[in-house]
């Protein structure tokens, strides 16, 4: 058993970072995630000789992270949502050039400078592409605290597996709750780095570039080619989900990170007054988990969306059932949380009541 | 290249190791030059790989080229290099420096490229004092995109968007950045030079090898200004663009060194 520890969600995730052998950090103040930066601030690099350098903007350490990554290191940055929007160009090339680093967006209320309340508003930019041109990110969205943990490791190794940015979508309350969390071991930092990174060029072999620019049509054709299909592979074996109650439901309640959460004790109370209600939250949002949303589909009768925003990812659950069961959606935007009970309410009137 | 296996398939007499008065550097590729004639970037590329090759730190040397006409300088040299987003350099060079600190890490960047869009960028790494190289070409105009007006263009000087010449009270003054950064205590070397002259390639040359003992030795940023042209924007021949240079350029960019490091 790892090493127990009451702690806030940010600084776990940092703590987490250190211990998962993070060769550097580069990353910009900005609420709700700056413990982040000041955490790893403390003693991260005399632990485990890391790089942590504040940057001059959020512009300027995606592009570190650029420069690190192509290095062959392990990297990450945070940031929250109107910082995360300055990083879009930069991971677009990082995308294209395929560098393996993770990020995490703790999502706060926009848009525009909105509110530093927690929000979801950011789903469609972070599972939808977010920068120019036709890319992905493979997105993970922690519910809890030691998922803030977890998913660091798994973020670096997914990203390292397909030479892709990860991001961790979170949310302004994730990381700023404090909870309960079982930390790993400190993993050693890597000593030997993929035939790809510059680290100088290899003596009697060809030198290595890294690049995101194909002047050719036909050559950049065959570049989105290959992501594409890197993207497919990621489809059908990276889809991670936590399904509850499922078998006799006859109604579904889905949402992701903080809303699952808020999800899971609304359905505990419709359980309590008789709806046989199951619940469907996406761990990964890209890759979608299209499938179990598809079998539910004949079996149900309805399914409720519960976002912290205007409705972003009932687009993809509506896209997987095919309009084979109804699909409707309750949200809270601008950094409002919606309670179980207002849940329960709404799942009433459209689902019992029937008033839409 | 071609004109020297061209020679030596007729006249193998004549090419032999004693005769050999031009070469071109072994970090060099082999790769016939994109950049217009006359320009400035093949010049310096030259020089800076024979630099590299003189050194024999081939090995042990990293560059980024962003967007800007040399954004393919990694099609021409020879050592590992990482492609950035315009503007962005210098915070790709950071990166990679502070994962490798053991290694020689250089920015190649025009003015467009450093003293416009990269401006916060290349501060604030001078300021932190990133122990790299930039290479800073201006040819006071953006080659890249047909001859837009740079923040490095002379008062009065026509280009794309300055049609009737750059107007200073609307579209502000030209910019010294190297006079800019030098104070800045994390800077170490700054040097204006030029390649349109050879005396002035063997001064640009040798200014490029002190920025990488220097870094060697890690005293900090070292920026070196390379005054160039551009004779397809500047709608001049490679002669006329020269003579451009030394009667324009030099009278508002002075070439010399704008900071040297102290002796200890
Ligand atoms: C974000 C972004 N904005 C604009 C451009 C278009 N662009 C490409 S190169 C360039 C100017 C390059 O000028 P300079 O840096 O002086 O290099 P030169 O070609 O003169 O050597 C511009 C504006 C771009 N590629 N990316
Ligand atoms: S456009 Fe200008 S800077 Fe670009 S290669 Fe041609 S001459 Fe050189
Ligand atoms: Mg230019």
């Amino acid at each position: 058993m790892g090493e127990i520890k009451l702690m806030k969600g940010n600084e776990a995730l940092a703590e987490a970072m250190i211990r998962a052998g993070c060769d550097a950090y580069f990353g910009y103040p900005i609420t709700p995630q700056s413990e982040v930066l000041e955490y790893l601030s403390k003693d991260a690099t005399q632990r485990t000789g890391m790089v942590v350098l504040q940057a001059e903007s959020e512009v300027a350490a995606i592009n570190m992270i650029y420069g690190a990554a192509a290095c062959g290191r392990r990297v990450m940055t945070t940031s929250s949502s109107p910082g995360i929007s300055l990083m879009q160009e930069g991971l677009s090339y990082i995308a294209s050039a395929e560098l393996p680093c993770v990020l995490t967006n703790v999502v706060r209320g926009g848009p525009g400078l909105g509110t530093i309340q927690p929000s979801q508003a950011d789903y469609f930019q972070a599972v939808k592409g977010g920068g120019h041109g036709d890319y992905r990110l493979i997105v993970l969205a922690p519910s809890s605290v030691q998922e803030m943990v977890d998913f660091v490791r798994l973020s670096f190794d997914l990203a390292e597996k397909y030479r892709n940015p990860v991001m961790i979508l979170a949310d302004g309350a994730i990381g700023q709750m404090m909870e309960k969390v079982e930390l790993f071991d400190q993993m050693p930092r890597k000593t030997e780095f993929p035939d790809w990174a510059t680290t100088g060029k290899p003596k009697d072999k060809e030198r290595r570039y890294i690049t995101s620019l194909h002047i050719q049509p036909e050559k950049m054709e065959e570049i989105n080619k290959h992501l594409q299909a890197k993207y497919k592979q990621i489809e059908k074996d990276e889809v991670r989900y936590e399904a509850f109650n499922l078998d006799d439901a006859e109604y579904i309640l889905t949402g992701y990170g903080l809303g699952a959460r808020i999800c899971r004790k609304a359905m505990d109370i419709l359980r309590e007054k008789g709806y046989k209600v199951g619940l469907i939250r996406p761990i990964t949002l890209f890759p979608f988990p299209k499938k179990v949303y598809k079998e539910v589909a004949d079996k149900v009768k309805g399914i409720l969306d519960v976002e912290m925003n205007s409705g972003q990812m009932v687009e993809d659950v509506k896209l997987s059932v095919c309009g084979k069961t109804r699909v409707e959606y309750y949200g809270r935007m601008g950094g409002m949380i919606p309670s179980p009970e207002e849940i329960v309410e709404n799942f009433e009137k459209l689902f019992i009541k029937g008033e839409a | 290249m071609s004109n020297n296996i061209e020679t030596a398939k007729f006249r193998p007499e004549i090419c032999t190791d004693e005769n050999l008065v031009y070469r071109k550097p072994s970090t060099l590729l082999p790769e016939p030059f994109h950049y217009c004639p006359g320009c400035g970037h093949s010049t310096v590329h030259k020089i800076f790989m024979e630099v590299v090759e003189e050194m024999g730190i081939e090995n042990e040397i990293i560059g980024v080229a962003p967007v800007g006409c040399s954004v393919f300088a990694y099609h021409y040299m020879g050592v590992d290099m990482q492609q950035a987003a315009h503007g962005r350099a210098c915070a790709v060079a950071t990166g990679i420096k502070r994962v490798q600190p053991d290694k020689y890490v250089f920015s190649y960047q025009g003015d467009g490229d450093l003293a416009a869009i990269g401006t916060g960028e290349t501060i604030h790494a001078a300021n932190r004092g990133e122990n790299i190289l930039v290479i800073f070409i201006n040819n006071g105009i953006y080659g890249m995109t047909s001859g837009q007006m740079a923040p490095t263009t002379l008062e009065g000087m026509v280009s794309t968007t300055s049609p009737h010449g750059r107007d200073v009270k609307t579209q502000g003054y030209p910019l010294k950045m190297s006079e800019f950064i030098a104070p800045l205590p994390g800077v170490a070397y700054v040097t204006r030079q030029s390649v349109h002259k050879p005396a002035n390639v063997r001064k640009a040359k040798k200014a490029l090898r002190q920025a990488l003992e220097y870094q060697k030795q890690g005293l900090g940023f070292c920026l070196v200004e390379i005054v160039t042209n551009c004779p397809s924007n500047w709608r001049m021949t490679p002669a006329q663009a020269n003579q451009y240079i030394e009667e324009k350029m030099l009278a508002f960019y002075k070439l010399g060194d704008i900071k040297v490091p102290e002796v200890k």
